[in-house]
């Protein structure tokens, strides 16, 4: 079994008010120093067969159509290593 | 011949039994739905409505975009067929990119629910045909994700075509840009906004009966038609 990881992301010009809510939290516990916070979406997919570039491309396919609305988010795909 | 006005069930729509009888109301035979039937039952019109449809989990309309039903009506609407969406069903209708953009949680991260004013900006969609230009009309509104958001260039482009079909007046209750409140197609026969119209219908239950023409307009549409 190979992990695949997609990281979904607003795309920066879009605002995120559950960020911008985290970030204005972390001085009030006491963590000072974080001047932006935005908040994304992770998805680990389990693919069954081999990790190949097909299959990345078709992970790719699937974060473009499905995973991500391309009109507000980016995606980013990575394989996860072994540990 | 009577005018169909079909309305799709999705799993966890919550105003489609309004929106049935706003239809009814309306002087036209509502016929109900289902997501996973692909067969629109030969109607003339179609309204998705409101609710929180299991596509949420993923992002509002995400999941509920790729139901069987969603295929036909997105042939269809190309073709011409009225339809109109809902809140819920306005998100659809952008993940389905038969609108452009894309709806984001409200800039305040509350869920919100108002009577809201709003001004008709193009009276000449299949759906608004009964209104006037620069009506203003109050309906009810209720949402969590609701802020419209496109790039400069889709936004401009809207303006300039005059598919901005409602803007919100008073106050911009999600963070919308340009306080759109609801949006056409380059055709006029999709239209999507947030509020919902088919909440006030009635007078028991409405703080108006300003919905009820939405209903109407499609209606004169396809007899005339």
């Amino acid at each position: 079994m190979a992990r695949v990881v997609v990281d979904v992301m607003l795309k920066p010009e879009i605002l995120d008010p559950q960020g911008q809510a985290v970030q204005r939290a972390l001085p009030r516990l006491g963590f000072d120093g974080v001047s932006d916070v935005r908040q994304g979406k992770r998805f680990e997919l389990e693919l069954a067969g081999p990790v190949d570039d097909a299959a990345l491309d078709r992970v790719r396919e699937m974060a473009r159509t499905f995973l991500a609305n391309t009109v507000i988010e980016d995606f980013r795909v990575r394989v996860e290593e072994e540990q | 011949m009577t005018t169909r006005v079909g309305v799709v069930t999705f799993p966890g729509s919550l105003d489609d039994r309004d929106a049935l009888r706003a239809v009814k109301l309306a002087g036209a035979e509502p016929v109900a739905l289902w997501h996973a039937d692909k067969d629109l039952h030969q109607v003339d019109a179609v309204i998705l409505p409101g609710g929180f449809s299991y596509g949420d989990y993923l992002r509002c309309g995400a999941i509920a975009r790729f139901s069987p039903v969603m295929e036909t009506i997105i042939e269809q609407s190309r073709a011409g067929l009225p339809v109109l969406g809902i809140c819920n069903g306005f998100q659809l209708l952008c993940e389905s990119h038969l609108l452009p953009g894309a709806l984001t949680r409200n800039d305040h991260l509350h869920f919100i629910c108002r009577d809201q004013r709003l001004r008709v900006e193009n009276a000449e969609t299949a759906w608004t045909g009964d209104y006037a230009p620069g009506q203003e009309i109050t309906i009810p509104l209720k949402n969590g994700e609701g802020g419209y958001v496109a790039d400069e260039r889709t936004l401009d482009e809207l303006e300039a075509e005059g598919r901005v079909v409602f803007r919100y007046l008073d106050v911009n209750p999600n963070g919308s840009r340009r306080d759109i409140a609801g949006i056409t197609n380059a055709a006029g026969n999709v239209v999507g906004l947030m509020p919902h119209p088919e909440h006030a219908v009635e007078a028991l239950t409405g703080p108006t009966t300003d919905g009820l023409p939405f209903f109407t307009s499609v209606l004169k549409k396809l007899v005339s038609a």
